[in-house]
């Protein structure tokens, strides 16, 4: 029966979670289960996973686009019932992964995979994101369809990797650098930890929709939104009940704009870019790091952000050029010290980069020990 | 040539990294979504973003199916009238299966039903780990939801003020180094609490994510209230032959992670003893030792020689609860609460634990406040009283520096109340 919109409860299913996994494994991810052994990159984006029981199962891991049209999921398709008897994964960072039980199957799905181009000449499935290299970016919605963002994430994603590209095809760099973004504040996409993190800001404190936002908003709520108290209750001149912000007490964070939507603050000169690095999220030799701002702000530059890509690159190369072996961003940089970070970079250092928010001090320096 | 003039978009269709817009434009030309408008409006409305450098899209809007709080998002152009087929353009959350292995089978079935029901375009996967449906119109939820629970025996997501969609890593499918069964773990709490899945009942948003091991590929340990975490107890187990082949050059360092430049011959003391953070390895030229009872499971010497070294036998999780990103009071990572559980199904024990903690933060938490939040502002130690456990020197980093503490009246000897009379015979005013 199909759905009756004049009994819409009728043969109601709820609560039934997503299908099980194992419903989507192929014989040898099945056959394996829990006996794998180890595994080795043969090349950027080609893994090779070995079992206990003898099997080998061969991975080659593709960039893909978060935002992606069903007919381009039909194509990953098409290849996966070509090469792969009909399996496939994505992975968390948006990359797609092909597998293959035999190393002869391997070059053909290489060839059918780097044959695919986009109309203009894009490639529809870049080899790469392994090892020491930069993976696909993480990103967030942007303008494509959210209402907080400060920037947008597609394009921005797409013009950095663009520009970085030749670090995912291959394993030059000391260690994983991991590039994230998040078009605002509230981080949907947890940009926090990352070793390069783009992040959408704002600069101007929110406009007041003082006509509606009595009829739109909770007071209260977004009175009680505001992490510094800069929000109060104010009377327009016609009487109309509405809020005041202290301009110079707003951290531009849009929390009241999340619980308000008559205070909105992106602006076209106002939101931007700031650029955050040296986070980790393995426990590997050194603890999880927070990214910390070391470029407080860029403009908006659409379609292609040259100097947020210029940015990013920089940092990579000269990261590339000065670290050890398997040391991180952050670790190499806590390593030669953030002074000689800015002075290796040329990034320049202002008053915005210095913490006055909650723990403030914590990252202040309490020591005479400090380079020349 | 699609509908709208996309000057500034078209640009993005150049260079070798895979183009969104070239793309949505290829669903726009070849696809049969219903919304026949929608990739189209899409380009248009995100082109006049790139003119005017800020976002089109409305706060908003409640909607969703009957009987759930969650698993749909509002979303409404801000110029309907310019792009009739993105007006409204509501997002569907679809949970994922647990670490994201399809069939193009299951795949193409959600495609036709998202053709039949909406733009055409998806996002594999949004942040949180949901296969996202972009764009549909309120009229189009309920049948969508219908076919997608008759013919595919597949629900929604989380979104709003309950438990987010839960997420793992690919864990024993694929991975030599999962300390416990991180899908199956993911898959039976999803399942169990279904009904906070769907219906807020929650201060804020909480979140499950599940890494097999201390590499963290799921990224919980900044990304979720309840981070698990895969380790052992036991020791590392060593094949002193592999371990040879690693020094004699006969097998590539990290698994080939650094062989695009050369590093130079490997060197076991300075890529791996000397990088050990607590120093507890040794190699004598012909065999390495590890004193286990000092290691803290970093995951370098494993990473580095994964065909000599493998993780214990005695394995579970540790648990750490409270991660969230910036919003409001700051970004925070998860505190490590449980140093090691058994991991074993049914998974009773987590299961009570995780109530434990619900119970308090639906009791004590302000509207929007996420856990780690609450337990700063309530203290660690409530924290601990909450979830029934001991203080551990392993919770913290190092002991507190200052000497404010918060003494009980039952722990001091002869209680608080005093006689300020008594005081006074011996002292005067």
């Amino acid at each position: 029966m199909p759905y009756d919109p004049s009994d819409p409860l009728k043969d109601r299913l709820t609560d039934l979670g997503p299908r099980y996994y194992k419903e989507f494994f192929s014989p040898v991810i099945e056959r394996n289960y829990g006996k794998w052994l180890y595994h080795e990159i043969l090349q950027a984006g080609v893994l090779k996973h070995v079992s206990e029981t003898g099997d080998e199962i061969y991975t080659v891991r593709v960039g893909g686009c978060r935002l992606m049209s069903v007919e381009h999921i039909k194509e990953i398709c098409d290849i996966a019932d070509k090469h792969c008897d009909g399996y496939l994964r994505f992975t968390t960072r948006n990359n797609v992964e092909f597998m293959v039980d035999s190393k002869d199957k391997l070059q053909p799905l290489i060839d059918d995979l780097k044959s695919r181009k986009f109309s203009k000449g894009s490639n529809k499935f870049p080899i790469g994101g392994t090892g020491a290299g930069v993976t696909n970016i993480v990103h967030t919605q942007g303008w494509a369809h959210c209402h907080t963002p400060a920037i947008d994430a597609s394009g921005v994603v797409k013009a950095v990797m663009d520009g970085i590209y030749e670090y995912f095809g291959s394993m030059t760099l000391p260690a994983p650098v991991r590039v994230s973004l998040a078009c605002c504040l509230n981080m949907c996409g947890a940009v926090h930890c990352s070793d390069i993190a783009i992040l959408g800001i704002h600069r101007k404190p929110p406009m007041i929709d003082h006509e509606w936002i009595d009829k739109l908003c909770e007071l209260p709520l977004a009175i009680a939104a505001c992490p510094t108290g800069a929000i109060k209750p104010a009377k327009t001149a016609s009487g109309l009940k509405s809020l005041e912000v202290n301009a110079e007490r707003c951290m531009f964070c849009g929390n009241c704009y999340t619980m308000c939507a008559a205070m909105p603050l992106a602006d076209d000169v106002g939101s931007g870019i700031a650029i955050l690095v040296g986070g980790k999220l393995s426990n590997r030799m050194t603890k999880p790091k927070f990214s910390k701002v070391v470029i407080p702000f860029i403009p908006n530059e659409p379609p292609r952000w040259p100097t947020t890509v210029k940015a990013v690159k920089n940092i990579v190369e000269v990261y590339a050029k000065d670290a050890k072996k398997y040391e991180r961003l952050g670790d190499w940089a806590q390593r030669i010290g953030w002074e000689r970070f800015f002075e290796k970079t040329q990034i320049p250092f202002s008053h915005h980069l210095i913490d006055d928010y909650r723990f403030a001090y914590t990252t202040w320096r309490q020591s005479t020990q400090f380079k020349f | 040539m699609g509908k709208h003039n996309t000057p500034m978009l078209d640009e993005l269709e150049n260079g070798p990294w895979p183009s969104f817009v070239s793309d949505i434009k290829q669903q726009g030309e070849k696809g049969k979504q219903f919304l026949k408008e929608a990739p189209d409006d899409l380009l248009g409305v995100m082109e006049l973003s790139y003119k005017d450098k800020v976002t089109h899209w409305k706060h908003g809007g409640i909607v969703g199916v009957f009987g759930y709080g969650g698993g749909i998002i509002g979303r409404y152009c801000d110029q309907p009238q310019m792009f009739p087929g993105v007006a409204h353009f509501h997002t569907v959350r679809v949970n994922q299966p647990a670490s994201k292995f399809y069939t193009t089978k299951f795949l193409r079935e959600l495609c036709a039903m998202w053709e039949r029901h909406g733009s055409g375009l998806t996002n594999m996967h949004g942040s949180t780990g949901d296969i996202v449906f972009l764009g549909t119109t309120t009229d189009h939820l309920e049948p969508l939801f219908y076919d997608m629970t008759h013919e595919l025996n597949q629900d929604l997501g989380g979104s709003g003020s309950n438990l987010r969609t839960p997420a793992c890593c690919l864990g024993r499918a694929r991975c030599q180094y999962a300390c416990y069964d991180t899908q199956e773990v993911c898959y039976q709490m999803t399942m169990e609490y279904q009904d906070e899945l769907h219906r807020p009942a929650f201060p804020y948003k909480f979140k499950f994510k599940f890494d097999g091991c201390p590499n963290g590929c799921v990224a919980s340990i900044a990304r979720s209230d309840m981070s698990v975490i895969g380790t052992w107890r036991d020791d590392i187990r060593i094949d002193q032959k592999a371990v040879k082949a690693y020094v004699g050059g006969e097998i590539p360092p990290n698994a080939g992670a650094h062989a695009g430049r050369d590093w130079g011959k490997f060197d076991i003391i300075k890529e791996v003893v000397d990088l050990c953070p607590t120093q507890c390895m040794r190699w004598d030229g012909n065999k390495l030792e590890i004193n286990n009872r000092e290691c803290t499971r970093c995951m370098h010497c494993l990473n580095v020689m994964p065909q000599a070294l493998r993780i214990g036998q005695d394995t579970g999780a540790s648990i750490l609860f409270g991660a969230k990103a910036p919003i409001l009071e700051g970004a925070q990572m998860s505190t490590l609460t449980v140093p090691f559980m058994k991991m074993e199904a049914p998974f009773e024990e987590l299961k009570e634990l995780i109530e434990k903690v619900w119970d308090w933060w639906m009791e004590e938490g302000k509207n929007r406040e996420r856990l780690g939040e609450l337990i700063q502002r309530k203290s660690w130690q409530e924290f601990l009283r909450i979830v029934e456990l001991d203080p551990d020197p392993r919770m913290v980093d190092e002991p507190r520096s200052n000497p404010y503490i918060f003494w009980k009246e039952e722990e001091v000897e002869g209680g608080w109340i005093r006689d300020i009379e008594e005081f006074r015979k011996k002292h005067q005013r």
